[in-house]
């Protein structure tokens, strides 16, 4: 094997490919050969780095330097400035905002300071496409000490005593359910992989199987050997084709190694994994829902029990887990479960991924040990709202969560404080918005996305939530009264207490906490009719202060509807029937006199 | 019964698809998936077909096919816009770059051009989003779009 001295890792995640990390890797891998290097250097693509913000993003090992914002055509600099002459490229180094001096090593970046890396602990180190790389970190040990030395029972205790909570969004121990299973009693029983990441705004799951891939497939063996399953599912999201392609991959790796398929390790012990493939439902995250998804249906969840570890996948015992609690599963036999439990709060062990996006700096794919605060969130790891302006709230849990305010910055977050401050800790999107975000029409947002995800089964989630969506709209139109908030109210306990499934048990989340938290924005959209953060378009009027119009006419000839009139040289008035709200007047203005009412 | 317009060629192809998953009824969601990527839709005639060899209800197919976003009966337009409405797209003004191609192109969402040039549809989370607001022409992906760099996308497109 060749003993390369230097390597260059190009981020291959979705995010840094759509800037165009592949050209990059191309012409990298182009020049390298040019200067016939070809036998000292080598360029990998790693799955994502986190830090999508700032991509793509190019490591240079192993001196660390850590590259942001690297076009296709900076490849001839760092070859030719960092790989021969061992100068490293200052203009693509990090420049830290706060003082203005270049960081050429991620440790030292607030970024990644404080966090923790257990189950991204591959991505961006290793090449996903190369079954050795993962070998190399301790790939696959796991699942030799499992079937070697340990009994299932043994795995299933080591797991428990580790305190790994589901984290798809229910926070169910991760033991607990993998026990549960392996008591049922049947000729055949399933491990399924949920990996339908439906959640807006949320794509840790994606990363993982994008950079780490094998890491789901060594911890679905392993969870097959403990329940007594020799076949695996993972249901994926069609639209995740990177994913696919990189999970086929590594299957077939596995397969090629002996890592899966009969006979693993000489032990007897067989496991095949499958791939089955989602169509768009968010439902279908419901573990009944998936099941029948997998099964050629419409994704509709049914009544638990009996649950899925009695009765899944073709009537058969089936045990799903997501991505990420995978994820985590070969570091706890690794390390040990005492070593996962020594992170995290008492009753969350072990770390988060969040997916942090919206009006933030850092924009990225984080992990943190559980109890972080989301004040070290935001503000550290996230460096703080974009263009300086003032936090309003954080929503969490995606549209099952809720909105948190400045008043729950220091939470210590795991599942439960999540849950008692009126939000959850859902997939781990983490939305933060600033003050120009409506909060009503944010609530809204999330209703629209139920009103058209909801599978129609039962009536709460099917009826319930387009009449309350129907509110909101009125509300955001100014045409929302104050009965509106009662029933508003009313309709969204009602729809938690009785819909069938998850998706309608917390649908209203977000209305509930943004009336909890913002019930001014509320009254400001009902009794005042307007919009604090000028969103709503309904409620706005754009005017002509007379003091600064000098009658250029260029607002009238840019309104698109000729809502304008006015004599050159005299001032000029926006008919406020005929105007649409486009903006177009403000814009056009060289002298600041249209303005927002 | 509609009367089934696509190719005899084409209906071959579909029926190949439905054997290669041994007509299993539980294969139903991969023979739609590997027919759409084979047509770019599912009109009734191909539900009707497909409803045949897998040994289901044609109500059955259509049930199926309306609960996913995924499948669509309506043909794409030549080059498919695809805005992103996941949350960080919204927060970041997804919402007046959709509104900008609804008046640039004058088809609602979820509709084609009368030219079968551009269809338009939202999609939930392209999960670029440290590219926020994101939208993706086929398989392109462009990040940070403005309302006022709607034009100049859809003007890359008209030439080719």
């Amino acid at each position: 094997m060749t003993q390369f001295k230097m390597h260059l890792l190009v981020c291959g995640g979705t995010g840094c490919r759509a800037s165009e990390s592949e050209q990059l890797f191309h012409n990298l891998k182009h020049e390298i050969i040019e200067k016939g290097l070809e036998n000292d250097v080598q360029v990998i693509t790693t799955g994502c780095f986190g830090f999508c913000e700032k991509g793509p993003i190019v490591k240079v090992m192993p001196d660390n330097t850590f590259y942001t914002q690297v076009k296709p055509e900076d490849a001839i600099e760092i070859i030719a400035e960092h790989v021969i002459k061992g100068r490293q490229v200052t203009r693509l180094l990090y420049l830290n905002p706060e003082t203005e001096k270049h960081v050429s090593d991620s440790k030292h970046m607030g970024f990644y300071r404080k966090q923790l890396r257990i189950a991204l602990r591959n991505c961006g180190f290793i090449d996903p496409e190369n079954i050795e790389e993962y070998i190399s970190r301790d790939g696959y040990a796991a699942l030799a000490k499992c079937l070697t030395e340990m009994t299932p029972a043994q795995v299933i205790e080591e797991m428990k005593k580790s305190g790994l909570r589901g984290r798809g969004g229910g926070g169910f121990p991760t033991g607990l359910k993998w026990d549960i299973t392996s008591k049922s009693q049947a000729d055949q029983k399933y491990v399924v992989c949920n990996a339908d990441e439906g959640d807006p705004g949320a794509f840790m799951d994606r990363s993982i199987l994008e950079g780490d891939p094998h890491s789901v497939i060594e911890a679905m063996a392993i969870c097959g050997y403990c329940i007594g399953a020799d076949k695996g599912v993972v249901y994926i999201r069609a639209e995740y084709p990177l994913a696919v392609e990189r999970l086929k991959i590594a299957m077939k790796q596995a397969s090629e190694f002996g890592l899966l398929g009969k006979d693993i390790f000489g032990t007897g012990f067989n496991f095949e994994i499958d791939i089955r493939y989602g169509a768009g439902a968010f439902v279908c995250g419901e573990e009944t829902a998936l099941i029948h998804s997998m099964e050629g249906l419409r994704g509709e969840p049914t009544i638990k029990p009996p649950f899925p570890s009695v009765s899944g996948y073709l009537q058969k015992p089936t045990n799903v887990n997501n991505v990420e609690t995978f994820a985590n599963v070969p570091v706890i036999i690794n390390k040990g479960a005492d070593w996962f439990a020594s992170f995290g709060s008492e009753k969350s062990k072990g770390t988060k991924v969040f997916a942090l996006a919206g009006k933030i700096n850092n924009v990225g794919l984080i992990e943190v040990p559980m109890g972080t605060t989301l004040r070290d969130i935001i503000f550290e790891i996230g460096g703080g709202i974009k263009d300086g302006k003032k936090f309003k709230a954080v929503q969490t849990g995606g549209p099952s969560g809720g909105c948190l305010t400045e008043k729950h910055l220091d939470i210590q977050i795991d599942f439960d404080s999540l849950t008692a401050a009126g939000s959850m800790m859902g997939s781990g999107g983490m939305i933060v918005l600033d003050e120009d975000d409506c909060m009503v029409s944010i609530a809204k947002f999330y209703l629209d996305f139920t009103v058209e995800e909801s599978c129609g089964k039962c009536a709460p989630c099917r009826i319930g939530n387009k009449r309350l969506n129907e509110m909101l709209e009125k509300i955001c139109d100014g045409k929302g009264t104050m009965k509106d908030l009662d029933l508003l109210r009313n309709l969204s306990h009602v729809i938690k207490d009785t819909s069938l499934c998850g998706l309608g048990q917390t649908s209203p989340n977000p209305v509930l906490s943004t009336m909890d938290n913002f019930y001014d924005e509320y009254l400001a959209h009902i009794v005042d009719h307007k919009c604090p953060s000028g969103q709503c378009k309904a409620l706005l009027q754009y005017v002509i202060e007379a003091e600064n119009c000098v009658g250029c006419t260029a607002c009238a000839r840019n309104c698109p509807v000729n809502a304008i009139s006015g004599e050159r040289k005299g001032v000029h008035i926006i008919d406020q029937a005929t105007c649409i709200k486009c903006g177009a007047c403000l814009e056009k203005c060289k002298f600041n006199a249209v303005f927002i009412k | 019964m509609a009367n089934i317009k696509i190719s005899e060629q084409k209906v071959q192809q579909i029926e190949a698809i439905c054997k290669e998953f041994n007509h299993e009824k539980g294969e139903l969601i991969n023979v739609l998936h590997k027919t759409q990527s084979l047509l770019g839709y599912l009109p009734a005639e191909v539900q009707e077909i497909i409803s045949k060899n897998m040994n289901c209800s044609v109500a059955h197919v259509y049930g199926v096919v309306t609960f996913y976003s995924f499948f669509t009966m309506i043909p794409k337009g030549e080059f498919p816009i695809s805005i992103c409405m996941g949350t960080a797209c919204y927060v970041r003004g997804a919402e007046k770059v959709l509104d900008e191609f609804k008046r640039i192109l004058n088809v609602p969402v979820g509709q084609t051009t009368p030219d079968g040039k551009f269809s338009l549809s939202c999609l939930r989370c392209v999960g670029a989003c440290g590219l926020a607001p994101v939208v993706m022409v086929g398989e392109k992906v462009y990040g940070r779009v403005s309302p006022d760099g709607v034009k100049d996308i859809i003007k890359e497109y008209k030439q080719a």
